[in-house]
């Protein structure tokens, strides 16, 4: 499962662009948020990738650190050596929900709980966000005028000139089917699609050892996504 | 990813088209402040007489689905196609952005292709297969806050109130904060580069305001994509605004101006929900106002604050900056619907709910 790892991250053009010669100077590390906030410094990705120890970047993996990132891409503008440490995290997840590794980390196995949201929105609705997705009850932080908004949704984007669910152009315009069917296609042929259900397939996999099962021993997902909620 | 290192970045101005313009939306922009994009479209028509076209066929680019790993490169790069596929098909050159995630998203694809003709041809290929679509490349990529900025001293030949304070005379004093992807990626893409941003305040300037320089100005707001998308870590996206609002907080602002839709609604959202955690309000009445480029400019141009801009959808009031400026409006029509009717209300807004 994690053989060929460094041929597997070279096949992304992305690390073409993101490492180019690090010289371990931890700038990236002083401007980024994540290392303020989390036990994660991109100065050692850099550094373990630019390496190109196979067991360091297996452990890297299938571990919480890479999860961490904000992508705010602070390091790339930072770096004398112009490297994007954000842009060797976005290949290394890659490679981590490729290979299956991200279940093995609480961070990682919070993918799940994108493509349920995120992944959904875009394929059902063609927007990452509708405001119908937005519960007040799972979203407390959006406070009580997104309550207002939520509850009279219908005529408060219509008093602002939003065109909700309609056809035509507009904000919040509904997405015909046949774009929707478009969308659909291009997840289909560029691999997005595959992506989603290998996220799926592993996250089931990790449910069942987990013992969140039905009583047929299938995984039950609505467990696992409760786990993984007070994980 | 080409990087140039300007001498003078502070003095750095990009290529901002001057018309024709077809116009790419933002989801997290539609769902939370969709007034901002229906007054943008509004200024180029009808004040800067521009021709912008909003296309109903286009959705989603996926950028926030890249950036949280679940859509791959691969298929982003096709989404970011199909959209200049839309804009080829009606025959125009220029896009305009309108959100800041998109903006990134579409100058790494197109940089990318650029240096790696590959995956240009990739992208041809698997577009053509999904949809049996072609595209050109856009000559000229604008987030809609440079459009504003370019044509920001025509707004001020036009605007109906200028930022200044109607009693004291003053200048309001106003921080910015760029979204970091507008720049942060892209030097050369932004005005005044990363460092150096000059594509808010010289909105702010143009209009009469005080442009405020703060320590953490260029701190992310801290969405972090999973950070906010996953509950358990809202934590990280919380933190890094407080570091902001703290860092401004000396500086006692009038607002806040933003140029990305989720910067604007974190800066919004956030200062309410560390009230609610913490009893503390960072400034202003009951909060900060927080703005986005075309909210500030629909407003100095004369817009109505709540028809026509959608001010009511902020938590924090904007009444206070209102009145600072000396904006007519009518309080009433603040809750009401399409027809002028009282809909209700919501239980508070700002920080804190008022003590009777
Ligand atoms: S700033 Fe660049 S060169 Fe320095 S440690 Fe980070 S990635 Fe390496
Ligand atoms: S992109 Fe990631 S690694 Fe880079 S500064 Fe932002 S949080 Fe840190």
């Amino acid at each position: 499962m994690y053989s060929d790892l460094n041929q597997r991250l070279k096949a992304d053009v992305r690390l073409e662009e993101g490492l180019q010669a690090c010289m371990n100077c931890g700038i990236c590390t002083a401007i980024c948020p994540a290392a303020e906030f989390y036990e994660y410094d991109p100065r050692s990705i850099a550094i373990t990738v630019q390496s190109g120890n196979e067991e360091k970047i297996a452990a890297l993996l299938q571990s919480d650190t890479i999860w961490y990132c904000g992508q705010c891409m602070s390091c790339k503008t930072r770096c004398p050596r112009n490297n994007c440490p954000g842009l060797i995290i976005s290949v290394l997840r890659k490679l981590s929900q490729e290979t299956g590794a991200f279940i093995k980390s609480r961070m990682g196995r919070q993918q799940y709980l994108i493509v349920k949201t995120i992944g959904a929105n875009l394929l059902q609705f063609g927007y990452c966000v509708h405001p119908t997705s937005l519960v007040p009850a799972t979203h407390p932080e959006q406070g009580p005028v997104w309550r207002w908004i939520y509850e009279n949704m219908q005529e408060v984007y219509a008093s602002v000139g939003a065109n909700l669910d309609g056809d035509g152009p507009g904000a919040l315009r509904k997405i015909s089917d046949k774009d929707l069917d478009e969308l659909h296609q291009i997840f289909e042929v560029s691999g997005g699609l595959k992506l989603y259900q290998t996220i799926e397939y592993f996250s089931q996999r990790k449910a069942i050892e987990l013992g969140l099962t039905d009583p047929n021993g299938e995984a039950d997902m609505e467990k696992y996504t409760q786990y993984l909620l007070n994980e | 990813m080409e990087t140039k290192t300007k001498i003078r970045w502070s003095e750095y101005n990009k290529e901002i088209a001057d018309n024709k313009f077809f116009y790419l939306r933002s989801c997290i922009r539609q769902n939370f402040n969709p007034g901002a994009e229906k007054v943008f479209l509004s200024i180029l028509q009808n004040k800067l007489r521009k021709e912008v076209y909003d296309d109903p066929h286009h959705t989603t680019c996926s950028g926030i689905g890249y950036h949280s790993d679940i859509v791959p490169f691969e298929t982003f790069q096709s989404m970011v196609a199909r959209q200049f596929s839309l804009m080829t098909e009606r025959g125009y050159k220029n896009c305009a952005v309108s959100c800041i995630t998109s903006f990134g998203g579409y100058n790494e694809v197109l940089s990318t292709w650029k240096e790696f003709p590959e995956e240009l041809e990739k992208t041809r290929e698997n577009l053509l297969k999904a949809t049996g679509r072609t595209f050109e490349i856009p000559e000229n990529l604008s987030h809609a806050c440079d459009i504003i900025y370019h044509f920001r001293k025509e707004i001020a030949t036009q605007a109906r109130y200028r930022l200044i304070n109607k009693e004291t005379g003053e200048p309001l004093k106003i921080v910015d904060h760029i979204g970091c992807h507008y720049a942060k990626i892209f030097p050369e893409k932004g005005v005044g580069g990363s460092e150096y941003s000059r594509v808010l305040t010289g909105m702010i300037e143009a209009w009469g305001g005080e442009a405020v320089d703060y320590p953490e100005r260029r701190h992310c707001c801290g969405f972090g994509f999973r950070h906010y998308l996953v509950k358990n870590n809202r934590s990280y996206s919380i933190s890094n605004s407080r570091k902001k609002f703290e860092s401004m907080k000396p500086y006692q602002p009038d607002m806040i101006l933003t140029n990305c839709p989720g910067c604007n609604m974190f800066l919004d959202r956030w200062q309410y929900a560390l009230a609610q955690i913490e009893g503390k309000v960072y400034g202003g009445e009951n909060g900060i106002p927080v703005l986005s480029h075309e909210e500030l400019a629909g407003l100095v141009l004369g817009y109505d604050p709540w028809k026509d801009i959608g001010l009511q959808m902020h938590q924090i009031d904007v009444e206070p900056l209102l009145n600072k400026i000396g904006v007519e409006y009518d309080p009433k029509q603040k809750f009401t619907g399409v027809r002028g009717q009282y809909i209700n209300e919501p239980e508070f807004t700002g920080c804190l709910a008022k003590q009777d």
